[in-house]
């Protein structure tokens, strides 16, 4: 592939991400790459996450972005999920299967994985099993 | 130590990113037993002093995380090297950027593996930032030579990298230089 085909691609695809970004409706997926997040696989993370986001077709509304070690070490890799009118969470110890089921159940079916967040939303919010 | 030579390099091009570089660059030279990788940036550099420090898992600058006592990037470069019959080199100027050597013996049974490079690509193509990078990466036993430029390819991608859309392209774009 060269740049100029790469650059028709991304042309033709629809100028969705721009609208929902000023709209404010983008989902946003942070996956914590410090040295802690690389030692537990977090490029593994990434990767499973990029794959999941085009097979289940989300690509034009979310964000994958990096960010340093979120000082959870202990349960790397951390994930931070970010959906509009969702209260914004930290997953922790997400491997392959977990971030399947973020996807599946946070992002797509709305609804948050409570045994699996490890920070912020208020003890009220989440129901622990 | 890290469970590939991948995601070592992409712990000490992170740290090029936050020592604020502009320009970086990677060169990964693969031969049937040996893997020599560069990375050289413009960032904020290290004093003698400090470079001495960073060696040492026990130190830290404490900014990122206050109180923290630890800091395993470096070591984590050193103790592979040592290991297993490498080499390693870090050469810093303050203001003016710092370059690491690393160079790794693949037929030393205790090499970690060196993982998947294209996946390495993006992940350090796809850093928060602006910062340009230019990767080589030349592999004689795949017969692989390619190059890739971020500001070429963000601008290809419509000025961003961040969006799921641009990066699943990114990823066909880079799996589309190892044929």
């Amino acid at each position: 592939m060269t740049l100029e085909e790469l650059r028709k691609m991304r042309n033709q695809m629809k100028t969705e991400v721009e609208k929902r970004e000023t709209a404010g409706k983008t989902i946003q997926i942070i996956v914590g790459m410090g040295t802690c997040g690389i030692a537990s696989g977090a490029k593994d993370t990434f990767n499973t996450f990029l794959k999941l986001i085009e097979e289940k077709g989300l690509a034009d509304r979310v964000m994958l972005r990096q960010t340093g070690c979120m000082g959870l070490c202990a349960h790397e890799p951390t994930v931070e999920v970010v959906v509009p009118e969702m209260p914004r969470v930290i997953y922790g110890d997400v491997k392959a299967d977990v971030a399947k089921e973020i996807v599946e159940q946070h992002i797509i079916g709305k609804k948050l994985l409570d045994n699996l967040i490890i920070d912020k939303p208020a003890a009220d919010i989440i129901t622990k099993k | 130590m890290h469970y590939t030579l991948c995601d070592m390099i992409a712990d000490i091009t992170a740290n090029s990113v936050e020592a604020g570089a502009t320009c970086i660059a990677l060169e990964c030279i693969q031969t049937k037993d040996a893997f020599n990788v560069t990375v050289a940036d413009n960032g904020k550099g290290m004093s003698s002093q400090t470079l001495m420090r960073a060696k040492d898992p026990f130190y830290t600058d404490g900014k990122k995380h206050p109180g923290r006592k630890v800091g395993l990037g470096i070591p984590f470069l050193i103790q592979t090297a040592e290991e297993t019959d490498g080499f390693w080199d870090i050469q810093s100027v303050p203001g003016k950027g710092t370059k690491v050597i690393m160079g790794f013996n693949l037929a030393n049974i205790d090499t970690p593996p060196v993982g998947n490079l294209q996946d390495l690509f993006l992940d350090i193509l796809t850093l928060p930032g602006n910062y340009d990078m230019d990767i080589h990466r030349k592999d004689d036993e795949a017969k692989l030579d390619y190059k890739l430029n971020r500001n070429e390819l963000k601008d290809a991608l419509g000025g961003e990298l961040e969006s799921a859309g641009s990066q699943i392209l990114l990823r066909k774009f880079i799996e589309s230089q190892e044929v």
